[in-house]
């Protein structure tokens, strides 16, 4: 392969993962930025999104794409309304409270992981393409499927920030986020803002999934890596704040394939140093320096 | 009043004593004479039902449960009825040591059998002879017969990768081509691979020129193919885990319309994989290694329609009852085997019970040859008792229209190299 086409391939693999990671980390974010919660279960409702859509796609028949634009629409609703229930039925009664959320979402963790395995069984579950093109750069060939799923996620991240800034239930939250008593003061149902939130960010994890699962195929252990790398993109991002988060899932998406991809072909004597596992470890130094250095993130904001 | 009710003369206390003791001196108390005759013998299984393993684990339940009823329906062993206590282990080494410990000493079960990750066999093996509970693998590593483990751990049901890729690599450097580029999974039973695949290609003149390793827990694949060398002329690849489908068809899609290598690969990569998925059309005219072909051969035995029939899969390597259900075919018939090869030993030994379970050991390691039929449906296999190994043939398969023919098998002698440790020379 030419140098030029492993940069090329590299760039779209680093712009897959990146653009992929961007959504579900903006449903990390958000949850934080709004309610000040750390949502230990982020990355089983990406996993559940997944093995919803594997479940869809298996009840409905006819072509592909019809079962895969179902599964777009209504596994995010349905792991939408599974948060919502989770924080009217836990995390309200403990008052939001820093301590308590967390260890509360790490038993959500575990109730929603082993509730996939018990009802959807261990295995790995493959979902069709809903296209079946594939482009041949010189040297290599891309699924076209992974493009699709590119332009998918920043449709839908523009979207999310459309609804944020330009609609009324966006400057609700925001009005929530920035003083949760005086919105309340105003009129505004906060724990109906709080059930929204987490549904929400829940909802864009799911949403992530769905248009992975036809490239990666959907199992119930599949959680625990987009909970790890969200975490180091809203660190690095400065937790709550969405620009800062799509930056620094560009900047993880870029690292996790460019290292693994690049390097060793620039430095051919050295290949085998230069893993996923490498790109990981820089990855989690990176947010490591952050939290040393610059504790707010590259784009928070310093706490009054 | 009650006093009277309860307290015993003299006598009678001394005659009940002096029955009581001659019937335990003599040991014919016929209540426990009875127990000794009709209470089950207790197989524990290490079960990969959960984790990274669970395709393996699915199948492996199916056939053993199968193997049993065989065993059970034919007088089981030694007379007594045979029982199987399945127990999850999720894959994990931790969680496998702990799973053998509480088949051992809590279940009461004679051995464990049934393991096929090689990081749970390996992190198990160690709880085995500190237990003195034999412990049968069904994992194709090469730490059996390296020596790493120990007396109370056997491979008798499946061949070994080093004897595996010692019997292919000819083939692979005859008729494939002679540099190769391997990728693998990056951990023991991977391991093996890249270490003997690698030195058998030198042995024929052919040369590794790159080792890709992957972790077995990988979900994305793409980014490792750069690292195959432009000049590569046989991709080797070997993968498992729940990913398998991504990785061979992000095999494909990596190479798309434009020139590839020739590809060898282990049916590993497409175990409990239906070969006729969207996106693997690319295989057709690929090799690969099959221990028990999948897909029934022209040339079938009646011991292979037999085992088939007795583990519902039907000839295409589907579970009969739903075709989506693909096998793990390649592996799952070492579970049937080395049960029927733990009946054997148990009867050889004369097995009573726990205190039996070194003479288990021996008569097992006594053992030599097993002979093609209901038994063995993978085919004849050699043992090496020293080494603790057994030695099958191997199968190389094409894919023709969808399905693997078979184009070449190895002989028991293909497969045989010099013994790297003497088991029974070591204590219990």
């Amino acid at each position: 392969m030419q140098l030029g086409s492993i940069f090329l391939l590299a760039l779209l693999e680093g712009l897959a993962s990146a653009s992929v990671l961007a959504l579900t980390a903006c449903g990390l974010s958000l949850v934080f930025g709004i309610m000040r919660v750390v949502n230990v279960a982020h990355g089983e409702f990406f996993m559940l999104g997944a093995v919803l859509a594997w479940f869809t796609a298996s009840l409905i028949p006819g072509p592909p794409a019809l079962a895969f634009a179902v599964a777009l629409v209504v596994c995010p609703l349905i792991v939408g309304a599974i948060a919502a229930l989770a924080d009217m039925l836990v995390l309200k009664r403990l008052n939001y409270e820093p301590e308590a959320t967390i260890v509360a979402t790490i038993g959500l963790l575990y109730i929603l992981q082993q509730g996939a395995l018990t009802v959807f069984g261990p295995n790995a579950l493959p979902v069709p393409a809903p296209v079946d093109f594939r482009f041949q750069f010189p040297g290599f060939g891309y699924s076209g499927y992974k493009i699709a799923v590119i332009v998918a996620a920043v449709l839908l991240l523009l979207g999310l920030w459309l609804i944020l800034t330009r609609t009324r239930i966006g400057l609700v939250m925001r009005a929530t986020q920035i003083d949760r008593a005086t919105a309340r003061a105003f009129g505004i149902n906060v724990d109906r803002v709080y059930a929204g939130v987490f549904a929400m960010g829940a909802g864009l994890a799911a949403i992530a999934a769905v248009l992975i699962v036809p490239i990666q195929q959907a199992h119930y252990l599949m959680g625990a890596d987009p909970l790890l790398l969200s975490f180091s993109v809203v660190i690095i991002g400065g937790l709550g704040s969405l620009r800062g988060t799509v930056v620094a899932a560009l900047l993880i998406g870029m690292v996790d394939q460019m290292i693994p991809i690049f390097m060793p072909v620039v430095f051919p004597a050295y290949g085998a140093w230069f893993t996923p596992t490498l790109a990981k470890i820089m990855a989690t130094l990176v947010v490591a320096l952050v939290l040393v250095f610059r504790p707010q993130g590259l784009f928070g904001k310093r706490a009054a | 009043m009650t006093n009277k009710l309860i307290a015993p003369t003299r006598r009678t206390v001394l005659t009940g004593m002096a029955a009581g003791g001659a019937l335990l001196a003599t040991g014919l108390t016929p209540r426990f004479a009875q127990a000794q005759s009709s209470e089950p013998i207790r197989l524990g299984f290490q079960l990969h039902r959960t984790g990274i393993g669970a395709a393996y684990g699915r199948w492996y339940e199916r056939t053993a449960t199968a193997a049993l009823k065989v065993v059970n329906d034919a007088g089981g062993i030694n007379g007594r009825p045979v029982e199987i206590l399945f127990e999850d282990d999720g894959t994990d080494p931790a969680r496998g040591a702990e799973v053998f410990g509480k088949l051992a000493t809590q279940s009461n079960c004679d051995l464990v059998f049934g393991a096929l990750f090689s990081h749970v066999v390996i992190g198990t093996a160690p709880r085995a002879a500190e237990l003195k509970v034999p412990y049968l693998v069904c994992s194709e590593g090469h730490h059996v017969a390296s020596g790493m483990l120990n007396r109370w751990t056997l491979q008798p049901g499946i061949t070994d990768v080093k004897s595996q890729v010692q019997g292919m690599a000819p083939f692979v450097t005859q008729n494939l081509g002679k540099k190769i580029a391997m990728i693998f999974p990056d951990f023991a039973f991977g391991h093996d691979h890249r270490d003997y695949f690698s030195a058998a290609v030198a042995a024929q003149g052919g040369e590794v020129i790159a080792q890709i390793a992957i972790p077995p827990t990988e979900t994305t694949f793409t980014r490792y193919f750069p690292q195959i060398p432009a000049e590569t002329e046989v991709i080797y690849h070997v993968m498992v885990g729940p990913a398998v489908l991504t990785f061979v068809k992000e095999l494909g899609e990596f190479y798309g319309t434009g020139a590839r290598p020739q590809l060898f690969g282990f049916m590993d990569s497409l175990e409990a994989v239906d070969i006729a998925s969207p996106g693997l059309e690319f295989l057709d005219g690929s090799h690969f290694w099959e221990a028990h072909p999948r897909y029934k051969q022209a040339d079938a035995s009646e011991a292979e329609t037999t085992y088939r029939a007795a583990v519902g899969v039907d000839d295409n390597g589907a579970a009969a009852n739903d075709p989506a259900d693909v096998a793990t075919y390649s592996h799952m018939f070492s579970t049937w085997e080395t049960l029927f090869i733990i009946k054997a030993a148990m009867e050889a030994s004369g097995y009573q019970g726990a205190a039996d379970r070194q003479k288990f050991v021996e008569a097992l390691e006594a053992m030599t040859d097993f002979a093609e039929g209901n038994e063995h449906p993978q085919g004849a296999k050699t043992f090496n008792g020293k080494t603790h190994q057994t030695f099958g043939i191997q199968s190389i398969s094409k894919v023709e229209g969808g399905k693997l023919v078979r184009v070449h098998q190895t002989t028991l002698a293909d497969g045989q190299y010099p013994d790297e440790v003497d088991y029974t020379t070591q204590s219990f």
